[in-house]
């Protein structure tokens, strides 16, 4: 691989660009893998580059049904934070907000992380103590965040209306450290840097089928022919049912469609990202100047990847309201993602009845800033079995009742 | 926008009248149940990608409980019937079989 720098730049500009090589190679599938992940969006691609960088595990593929990174690693608003309350999912989301500090280094490929501070505001007095309470654990979990007075939230974000009439800005939990990244990038940087190692994304191959025998994998059945394995991994969100089912196991799983819209793009106005979870909105500009807009998920399951209008109309009627600035601006585009919700909110990364399948799904609406850590625990799970990043995370913890409560912790926007 | 008709007060329903309320027919388990019976009860969901049952309340309009059988992958509506059933009416097994020959949902299909 040619490492893009200043001097490649300067290099192409002198012979019209004719020596830059295609970022990842797109093979035919080999009889046999040591590990196969299924699924090439963020979480799948990252599970691969950290086997292969820390554990040396190259002979993998990486399948893909539809192109990579076209699902939701490509759907999210791209907040990346780590505030949460249940120490678990503090551990991993800060591993991934550390890891994503250095990764445009660390890929050689620019993923635009942008630490521009994240902030959930507090509109009502549970809220406020809510928060408070947050603040005090991740200061326990070495989480740098603090809770602020309305006037900093207004000194931060100057556009913001904090004398709201239903809903006050009453204060917010600031972690100067979260913000966005570019969501394509990742997914990019990863596919590039994988392939680099050997690994084989292999794209536009459905898998129809996991073969078994005496309670092991030992293969896919793909539109591209039959793939053996010695390991598998399902990394496939919002499809994770789906695989479940063919894998002949049950997931405490639902699916259901959650959206986001972007506006035409403004000159610059905020350079923070804001969450609002009583009002259920949030919004952060992009580098575009397009304001990134999202809100709730739908409540029925869903695979068609549209959401309800009334769920864009709630969100954007409640960010006007903060936000008075917006109140006349079009909207562009507007989209939505199939997302696994578990149980208790919480993601899934864990042994499965099968010896050697392994399962990462149930990011549910936020998973797109978890993607470093997720990737570094599902591939030490993946190599050695067991990994402390991941342990609260399995699969049995809906059996023996050890939730990682975080849709009441956390609130309800991701 | 889904549209749903309640079986109850005859209405064309549109979602913001209606609360979805998740799967129909599970399996409610008591005490003296095991972990793993409660374990399904609870978590373990259907989530198909295709024909599914739900229940969904008439929260706006007559509030009540009522089931829905439901395309997930083309939002396509079969049929409403009363909540206070064991499984789908025939007429509405029939007319799924029709529009999606050889579907499957747990016991019935």
């Amino acid at each position: 691989m040619k490492r893009y720098s200043a001097f490649a730049v300067a290099r192409e500009a002198l012979r019209f660009h004719s020596g830059w090589e295609r970022a990842w190679r797109s093979p035919a599938p080999k009889k046999k893998y040591d590990v196969i992940i299924i699924g090439a969006g963020g979480h799948g691609l990252a599970t691969a580059y950290y086997l292969g960088r820390n554990f040396g595990i190259r002979n993998v593929a990486v399948i893909e049904k539809g192109w990579l990174g076209g699902g939701n690693t490509g759907r999210n608003t791209t907040i990346i934070r780590s505030n949460y309350l249940q120490d678990p999912s503090a551990a991993i989301y800060e591993k991934a907000r550390g890891l994503y500090e250095n990764l445009s280094q660390d890929l050689n490929y620019n993923i635009m992380f942008s630490p521009r501070g994240v902030m959930m505001l507090a509109q009502t007095q549970h809220e406020v103590r809510g928060y408070q309470r947050t603040a005090h654990a991740n200061a326990l979990q070495g989480v740098t965040t603090e809770f602020i007075g309305p006037q900093k939230v207004k000194e931060l974000c100057p556009i913001m209306n904090i004398d709201g009439p239903r809903y006050p800005v009453l204060g917010a939990l600031w972690q100067p450290r979260g913000g966005t990244a570019r969501h394509d990038a990742v997914a990019w940087g990863y596919a590039r840097a994988c392939s680099d190692m050997g690994m084989d994304i292999i794209q536009k191959c459905e898998v129809t089928g996991v073969r078994q025998s005496g309670g092991k994998v030992v293969g896919v059945d793909t539109t591209k022919g039959a793939i053996d394995c010695d390991k598998l991994g399902v990394v496939v969100a919002g499809h994770s049912g789906v695989l479940a089912d063919m894998a002949g196991f049950r997931l405490p799983i639902e699916s259901v469609a959650l959206q986001a819209l972007v506006s035409e793009p403004i000159k610059p106005c905020m350079d923070v990202v804001v969450m609002a979870n009583t009002v259920h909105g949030y919004m952060s500009q992009s580098d575009k100047g397009e304001m990134v807009i999202g809100g709730g998920a739908d409540g029925y399951n869903n695979y068609t990847q549209r959401g309800s209008f009334h769920h864009v109309e709630e969100t954007v009627r409640a960010l006007v309201e903060t936000f008075p600035i917006i109140s006349r601006l079009k909207m562009l585009r507007w989209w939505g993602g199939i997302v696994d919700m578990t149980g208790d909110r919480s993601p899934i990364l864990s042994k499965t009845p099968l010896e050697n399948c392994f399962i990462n799904c149930g990011w549910g609406t936020g998973g797109f800033k978890a993607i470093p850590g997720s990737g570094w625990g599902m591939a030490e799970l993946m190599a050695k079995g067991h990994s402390p990043l991941t342990e609260g995370f399995s699969l049995d913890r809906f059996k023996e009742g050890r939730f990682i409560d975080e849709s009441v912790a956390a609130g309800v926007a991701h | 926008m889904l549209i749903l008709n309640c079986p109850y007060c005859g209405v064309d329903a549109e979602e913001t009248e209606l609360s979805p309320g998740g799967e129909a027919h599970l399996k409610r388990y008591g005490p003296g149940s095991s972990d793993a019976d409660f374990e399904d009860y609870l978590f373990q969901r259907e989530n198909p990608k295709g024909v599914h049952f739900e229940r969904w309340r008439h929260a706006n309009g007559c509030g009540k409980w009522f089931h829905a059988a439901r395309c997930t992958m083309t939002l396509e509506v079969f049929g409403t019937y009363e909540a206070q059933s064991l499984e789908p009416p025939k007429s509405i097994q029939k007319a799924i079989s029709k529009k999606r020959p050889g579907w499957s949902w747990r016991e019935f299909s």
